[in-house]
Parts: structure tokens; sequence; C-alpha cells
């Protein structure tokens, strides 16, 4: 058998089939079927009727609302600034605000909450506003990364056309900047909003302990509910296909010309 | 109303990073519904002067009037100028009639109005029933007209068009060309042009403000600047030119070129010039029937034309000629004396280039020129015992590959009667009298002529060595 370019891929072909596809065929037939093999939809209408994983499921999507909207009023100004901004020495800027990121997680956390502390007294006062706190602090350089990269590389010619075409200041930032930073900016929310969905760690280690989507598939597991666990994996894969679809669409119509 | 649509006082733009400046000395006053261009080589300050006029740029000195009104400092949008970008800078998130509407909708017109505006422009620029294309279907001509519409609908006093051909191929630049004009002669509004493509500045332009450097070299009717350029930079950079420096040699003579011409330009005996003559000028003939004779080194063939290069003495003439010609060739060229174009001389220095030997020494006609290699050479460092020059990398560096220009100025070369006492030798070929000096035109031993001042008398055809001091010689590497 000859060698050719395409060999080089069966190393990850291998890798893909025995991490990736055996396992979400696992878990799906463990999704559809009860204790004793049997095909089955009950873990579907349990999910969909116990008020304990629906419960759940609308807290974690509210927290990573929270989280991601909190991340993208903090980081739009600073990517703004930091990409408009005269100073030569711009990368060295952001580097200060991407800086965390190389500091250990567990440390990073370990630190925040005692500060935490410090500030509120007792942890378990605010279990909800500490991990969205938690969750920003954990994210943030994830949604201005991409920001900045947008209007960065933004043609200034469209602001100063804009501009010239009698837009005040703030006008061009409403009708030029910030419909055509939309890439950007969505790029952010899906790199924030995913990982706060099932993110537990981080409230785990704020002695959050209302149980997110994360959490509450460990939860399953550790009482040896392969089945409903399973079911709640492949709800959760389900919405996270959904939502990356939605982003990749808006994504190109930028290019498409067509109003957003 | 002031006369003028536009005027550019004693403006100056330094830019603070860096310290250099863009524009200087920028004085220009534009009529209403003149067609001006700024032409010049990339990095001239074109482009920088008409930011200044739109307002995306700030003078650091001086003053812009609209309309004898300081607008020095009002924003873009405060401005009733609008710009045709290089790149047309199209909205990309927005179709064609939200393009164009753009600014009208800004100042809040009525819907109708708007519609009617964005149609009567569009049929304009010939692209009826565009208005819902989305910018990225159409092409490279089709964005620039609809760069045009969008500012054109503001119906503003002046449109800046920044190299706005730049983009297009051959046939479709020329073809815009024609279509831009007819539209500033149908809207009778002030067009302010930046382009560096000499022929398009020539074809368009009421006015032509030549620029080089950040200042302004000259400003003219097209026909002024090609046939009556100021100095030998626009004489250049306007079409294809021949520049020699030449002395004028009595009234309405000149010499240059190895020879001496009549000409029509009026200027003092013993005046430093420069001459420009254009290729198509120059007559060819029998070799004994030209003022110069001459060997042809090239001919290429243009289509409408040849190009034929003449080699005559230490001198290249360019010529254009329907007649080709063949390659070796004596040919004798002279010249009508309005083809000759003269233009009082900044700089006369002469220049001449020396070897380097491979002990790094430099040698001009066999003899050695005390010049230090290693400040031509930033860094470098000269070992005399190895004989090894090294640059700033440490590489050693190889003396075929260096050649030194020597610049001196004409004041500074003294004459000898001693053949050995110089450089060089020569013949003198035309002396001047300057009232406390005489002034030499003489003919090296390689062809060159240079120009002598001294004050002492000698003849006509004396033979003469040349002294050079090395203290007043300037020096250059050349690459």
């Amino acid at each position: 058998m000859r060698f050719s370019r395409k060999h080089l891929a069966l190393p990850y072909a291998l890798f893909l089939l025995l991490l990736v596809v055996l396992p979400l065929v696992v878990i799906v037939v463990y999704a559809f079927s009860d204790s004793s093999g049997q095909p089955t939809a009950e873990n579907f209408i349990r999910f969909f009727t116990d008020p304990n994983t629906l419960g759940t499921l609308f807290y974690s999507l509210v927290l990573a609302l929270i989280t991601t909207l909190v991340c993208l009023l903090i980081a739009y100004p600073v990517a703004y600034s930091l990409a408009f901004s005269r100073i030569k020495r711009r990368s060295v800027l952001l580097l200060l605000f991407i800086l965390p990121m190389w500091i250990n997680f567990t440390l990073r956390l370990t630190a925040l909450k005692e500060l935490l502390t410090l500030l509120e007294g007792n942890l378990a006062y605010h279990p909800f506003l500490n991990s969205v706190i938690g969750m920003s602090y954990d994210f943030l350089p994830f949604m201005i990364l991409p920001i900045y990269n947008q209007l960065e590389r933004l043609d200034r010619s469209f602001m100063e056309a804009a501009s010239d075409l009698g837009a005040s200041g703030f006008q061009v930032f409403l009708k030029v900047t910030l419909p055509l930073s939309i890439p950007g900016v969505v790029s952010g929310i899906a790199m924030v909003f995913l990982p706060a969905m099932t993110n537990y760690v981080v409230l785990d280690m704020l002695y959050n302990s209302t149980y997110i989507m994360g959490s509450l598939i460990g939860s399953y597991f550790a009482a040896y509910d392969w089945h409903g666990g399973s079911m709640i994996s492949l709800v959760l894969l389900a919405l996270i296909c959904l939502f990356t679809l939605l982003s990749g669409n808006s994504e190109e119509k930028p290019e498409g010309g067509r109003r957003l | 109303m002031s006369e003028y649509i536009i005027e550019l006082k004693d403006v100056l733009r330094r830019f603070e990073d860096d310290g250099s400046v863009a524009v200087r000395d920028f004085n220009l006053q534009v009529r209403r519904g003149e067609f001006v261009t700024f032409l010049g080589p990339s990095g001239c300050g074109k482009t920088t002067t008409l930011r200044m006029i739109a307002g995306f740029d700030l003078p650091t000195e001086g003053q812009i009037l609209l309309d004898g009104k300081d607008i020095t400092s009002l924003p873009p949008n405060k401005r009733p100028i609008n710009t045709v970008f290089q790149r047309y800078a199209l909205f990309p998130h927005m179709n064609i009639y939200e393009n164009i509407a753009f600014g009208l909708k800004l100042k809040k017109l009525p819907r109708e109005e708007v519609e009617k505006k964005v149609k009567r422009v569009l049929d304009l620029v010939d692209l009826e029933g565009f208005e819902s294309r989305s910018v990225s279907t159409l092409s490279g001509g089709q964005q620039q007209r609809i760069a045009i519409a969008r500012a054109l609908v503001n119906e503003p006093e002046i449109l800046l068009l920044d190299e706005p051909l730049g983009a297009l191929d051959l046939k479709m630049r020329k073809e815009m060309q024609i279509e831009l004009k007819a539209m500033h002669q149908q809207l009778g509004i002030t067009f302010i042009y930046v382009t560096h493509d000499q022929e398009e500045a020539l074809t368009m332009s009421d006015k032509i403000v030549v620029m080089n450097r950040g200042s302004i070299q000259q400003v003219g009717t097209p026909e002024d600047i090609y046939n009556e350029p100021k100095n030998a930079f626009v004489a250049d950079f306007i079409g294809e030119s021949n520049i020699f420096k030449g002395i004028m040699t009595g009234k309405l003579k000149c010499r240059f070129c190895g020879g001496e011409f009549e000409c029509m330009d009026d200027v003092d005996e013993g005046s430093l010039v420069d001459v420009v003559v254009r290729p198509e000028d120059v007559i060819l003939s029998e070799p004994e029937k030209g003022t110069v004779e001459g060997l042809v080194t090239a001919v290429t063939f243009k289509g409408m034309h040849y190009e034929i290069t003449v080699e005559s003495g230490k001198y290249e003439m360019v010529i254009v000629s329907t007649k080709a010609q063949k390659v070796g060739d004596k040919v004798g060229m002279s010249l009508e004396p309005d083809g000759i174009h003269i233009m009082l001389a900044e700089d006369h220095t002469t220049s001449f280039t020396a070897s380097v030997m491979k002990d790094y020494s430099v040698m001009y006609n066999g003899q050695v020129i005390a010049c230090d290699l290693t400040k031509l050479l930033p860094g470098s460092r000269l070992d005399a015992d190895a004989q090894e020059l090294r640059d700033a990398s440490g590489e050693l560096v190889d003396p075929e590959s260096l050649k030194v220009q020597i610049s001196i100025a004409p004041g500074d070369i003294e004459m000898s009667d001693d053949a050995d006492a110089g450089l060089t030798r020569g013949r003198i070929i035309n002396l001047i009298y300057k009232g406390d000096h005489y002034c030499y035109v003489i003919r090296t031993e390689h062809g060159h002529d240079l120009i002598v001042d001294d004050e002492y008398l000698w003849n006509m055809g004396d033979q003469v060595s040349l002294i050079l001091p090395e203290e007043k010689m300037s020096f250059a590497l050349l690459k």
C-alpha cells in the first residue's frame, strides 16, 4: 500500500472513533434504554416532567445568560478602547487582560474566594452572585479576544465614510462599528455561553451547592443512574448544537451584505 | 460668497508619533467648480492633504477656509464635503439602497424624497435598479460607481476622490476617467482628485498640483505643467523627459548634452540650468547634420512608435520616433528652439563614480582618494592589518560590491596647466565672463562636461588639469 497524505489523518480518525463517536453512541443507547437494556423513551419523558431537572436546566440557562451578558458588557468597551487606542504597545495592554488565563485556574478561584469572603463575610449569602462573578472572571478573556480581533481588523475607512456622510461619533458607532463587530460578539458569546452552561467547578469552589447541568449529570452518574444521566447529557448536547448552528449562521451574514 | 470654494493657508501636518512632516507650506486656492488634481509619487502628502480637507486629519499649523469660513477643526460630519474612498468603503452590512441613503437618512429627509434622490443618482452612475443588490455581488467598477453615487447624493460643495480608479483595470479606468469628467461638467461642483498617475491627471484636470515630499512643486493647467515644468522633479514626473545639466552660454544659447543649442527661454548668460527635452521633440538626422552626434544603443517597439536610446559621449537621450533605427548606427540629433525647456538649476553638483580596490581604498582615474569607507557603512570596522572590512553584523564586505559616488560643487573645482596636478584632464570648450569671475565649461577626457568657476582668464581650447580637493568632496555609497 502506498503512503499518501490521507494516511496522516489515521491517528486522529482513530482518536475520533474511540473517544468521540463510540462514547456518543453509548450515550445515545443508554439514554434510550432502561436498566434491563430494553429500548424506551421513559428517560426522555422523565427529563421533561421532572421539576428537578427542568429547574436545573432553567437555573443553568439563567446563570449562563447573565454571565455572558456581564462578560459582554465588560468586554466590549475594553475591546473597543483597545482596538481604537493610539497607544503603540496595544498588544501589551491586551496581554494584561489576557494574563489571568496563564495562572492556574484553581489558584485564581481560590484567590477570588478569599476576596469575596473578605467582602461578603460568608460566601453562602450570595451563591448566585458569586457564581456569576466567578464565571465572568474566568471567561472574560474569551469574550475580549474575539471582539478585539474583529474591531482591530475592521477597515477604518468604514468609520471615516460614515462620519464623512454626516454621522456623529455616536451614530458612527451605532450604525457602522457595532453592526460590523457582530461576528466578534457572536463568537465571544459562543466562547462564554457554552462553557458557562456546563461548568460546575466554579460553583463547587465558591460553595454554591445549587445544581447546574454539569453537576446534575455528575450526580446521576454518582448514583449509578447511567440512563437518566445520559439523557441529560444528550439534551444538553442538543442545546449546544442548536446554539452553535444559530451563531454560525449569523456570523456569515455581514459578508452577505444583508441587514442583521 | 468668497471667490474661492476652498483655500489652504500655510498648512503644515506633522505626525505626532515620529515627528515626520507629511505636508508643509501648503498654500492653495480652488475656484468653485474646478477640477483640481493632487499629483505626486506615493508618500508625497497628497492623500494627507485630502484627508485634512475632508476633516479626517487636522493640520498641525495653518488654516483651511471653505467659502471664506474657517473650517480647520470642524469634524467631517459638519463639512459639506464628501469623499470617494480609495477602496470604496461601502458598508458591507447594508444593501446598495441603504448605502446610498445613509447620508440622507441622517438628515431625516422624508422617505419619498430619499427614494427619489437615490434613484436619480443611480441613474447618473448608470446602475438603475441596483437598489436591493448587496455590495458583495458587485464588480470593482460597479462598487466604484456606487461609492461615487453615495457621495454625490448628499449634494456636496466639494467631492473628494482619493485614487478612486487605482483598483480598476486599464480599460475600465479609461472609461471611468471620461465618465467622471462628464459628471463634473454636468454637476458643476468642485472635484478634488488625488492620483499618482500623471496621464490621469493630465486628461481630467483643470488644475494640477504637483507634490513631492510634502510640498507643492508646481500648480498649473495640464498644458503649463507639461510644457513649462518649474523644476527637474516636475519635468521628470510628468511625461517622459530627458533632463540635462546645462549652462547658458549666450543670449538664447545653452550648452548641454555635449552641444550648444538655440533656445527660447531668456536666461542670463552664465546661469546654471536644468534642461528638459521631451523625447518626441528630438530630431534625428544624418550624423553630420545634427547638433550632436551619437550612437544608437537601444530600440524598443512601443506600438505607436519606437523608443530609441542614443548615447552621445557621457550623455544619454531617449527619443520617440515613428521611424526605426538600427542599434549601433551613428545618428545626429538636433532640436528646435521650442523643443527645449530651460529651468534655473537649484543644484549643479558634479558627480562621478569611483571604484573600491581590494585593500578598500577608493580609486578614480588611477588615483587614490581619501575616503573613509567605515563612515559610509554605519557600524562597520576596518582591520588595517588584515585588510578586512566588516559591516555592523560582522560580515566581510566584498570590495567589488562597493561603488562610491563622489560629488563636488562647481565652485570647488580648480584648474591647473600642470597636466599631472589634477584628478582628471579636460579641454575648455566654453568660457563666459560673469563680472567678477569666469565660468568655464570643460569637456573631460571621459566626455563629461564639467562647469568650473575661476577668477583667472584661460583660453578656449586650453588643455587643463582639474584639481578636485578631497576636503570639498562628499561621498555616498552606490548600491
